[in-house]
């Protein structure tokens, strides 16, 4: 048997021990350790390292999965970004399955919090809401039609064409100044506002608002891979809060507008 | 659709244990894995058959070595002596720990899935995307270091998890 006269590899001490081994090999090895006690040694040791690993690490797959794992609950789409401080990680994130398997067309924006749904009207307005945020806040030079110092001209105008008397918050207690709007497509082919501030350290929030068909919603975060939006439809309006994807930050500038435009239309004047 | 979940469902014992190997500690773990099913059903349009566990370790190993390239850009202040850190752990319980902590890290994936995850040579190639021959050096390294390591030399270098 030829076989059994080949000298034995390291990588077939390995695949012995990880017990691939083919069969026709098995007793050459054998009969390799029991001539050889340092080489019989080191299989051992290699054996009680993979025991010792297992001993200590095996048991975690019969745990309970927790409830945050559960896939239910991932698909709710109310834990997608649930953990906080940990951006940076998941910034970093983003190619990782593109890594994994190259190619895949657009992966960027694909809110998939609940595909089961087909996607609503509402869901349209957030893409095309998160489409305008990415086009528009790496705009250096002409981020905004309308700057912010013409705010009141600005409100006049976008009202007029969203058909909405609208009130442009102001964020200044948040460190966020207006940088400005611009007139864009809604979902329906109807117009929508679109404002755009800026913080110290140049960070930008939009705000993207048109009518909605959808009655009125709750707000509701998603996220996405470097961005994360605030969703919500009040008195007909929808609203789509766009940010890094911060949580915390986002949501607290999300519940600022809510509790200014929850005040009604500015009135003129 | 519904077989897609199912056999994403399926795994996530397994990813928890894998990652809780991987980075020895339990929240972490939970996060990549989280993040890791977020990952995958966000990308169902990108899996095209194939085999849906070999799938998911290769989410959970790429965001973890983002996570740790993250790290990386930021110091951050370690123990000098960590024979603390396991709390309450048996004493060779945290010898493999401690040992684990000082693999490189494509050793560490490329160990732990073939003797804690059970995978093949070639599976583990796929995941890492290196040929059979680099999987098994990994592997050999792996080995070689941890025998070191509990035997009680030191190891060339010192590295963090």
């Amino acid at each position: 048997m030829t076989d059994h006269d080949k000298p034995v590899t390291d990588e077939e001490l390995h695949a012995y021990v990880d017990g691939v081994l083919p069969d026709d090999r098995k007793e050459a090895v054998a009969t390799f350790l029991a001539a050889n006690p340092d080489a019989a040694a080191l299989v051992a040791a290699w054996r009680a390292q993979a025991d010792a690993i297992r001993a200590r690490y095996g048991a975690v797959a019969d745990e309970p999965v927790p409830e945050r794992l559960q896939l239910d609950r991932i698909i709710a789409g109310d834990i997608l970004a649930s953990r906080r401080g940990s951006t940076p990680f998941r910034i970093a994130a983003a190619a990782a399955v593109l890594l994994a398997f190259a190619g895949g067309a657009g992966a960027g924006w694909t809110l998939r919090g609940a595909p089961d749904h087909a996607p609503s009207g509402f869901d349209r307005m957030t893409a095309q809401a998160l489409d305008a945020y990415r086009l528009y806040v790496v705009e250096v030079r002409h981020p905004v039609e309308v700057p912010g110092a013409e705010a009141a001209h600005l409100r006049q105008w976008l009202s007029k064409r969203v058909g909405y008397e609208l009130r442009i918050p102001d964020l200044s207690t948040l460190g966020l100044k207006l940088v400005g709007g611009r007139l864009l497509p809604g979902p329906t082919g109807s117009a929508a506002a679109f404002y755009m501030y800026e913080n110290a350290a140049g960070e930008r929030y939009t705000v993207y608002c048109a009518k909605a068909s959808d009655g009125e919603t709750a707000l509701r975060f998603k996220t996405g891979e470097q961005y994360a939006a605030v969703t919500w439809v009040d008195d007909s309006l929808g609203y789509v809060v766009s940010g890094p994807s911060d949580r915390d930050k986002l949501e607290k500038v999300a519940k600022n507008i809510y509790d200014q435009v929850d005040k009604g239309p500015e009135k003129k004047g | 659709m519904a077989t897609f979940r199912r056999d994403i469902e399926a795994t996530i014992p397994a990813l928890r244990r894998y990652a809780r190997a991987l980075t020895r500690d339990a929240d972490l773990a939970d996060d990549l894995v989280q993040d890791t099913l977020v990952r995958a059903l966000r990308s169902e349009h990108l899996f095209h058959g194939g085999d849906t566990r070999v799938w998911m370790y290769t989410i959970l190993a790429n965001l973890n070595r983002n996570r740790l390239r993250a790290l990386a850009r930021r110091p951050a202040m370690m123990p000098i002596d960590d024979g603390d850190a396991a709390e309450g752990a048996p004493e060779g319980a945290r010898d493999v720990e401690r040992a684990l902590a000082t693999l490189v890290e494509e050793q560490r994936h490329a160990l732990l899935l073939v003797v804690l995850e059970g995978l093949s040579y070639r599976e583990v190639a796929e995941i890492q995307g290196v040929p059979i021959g680099t999987v098994m050096s990994r592997l050999a390294r792996a080995r070689s270091q941890i025998k070191t390591f509990l035997e009680g030399g030191r190891p060339a270098l010192r590295r963090v998890k």
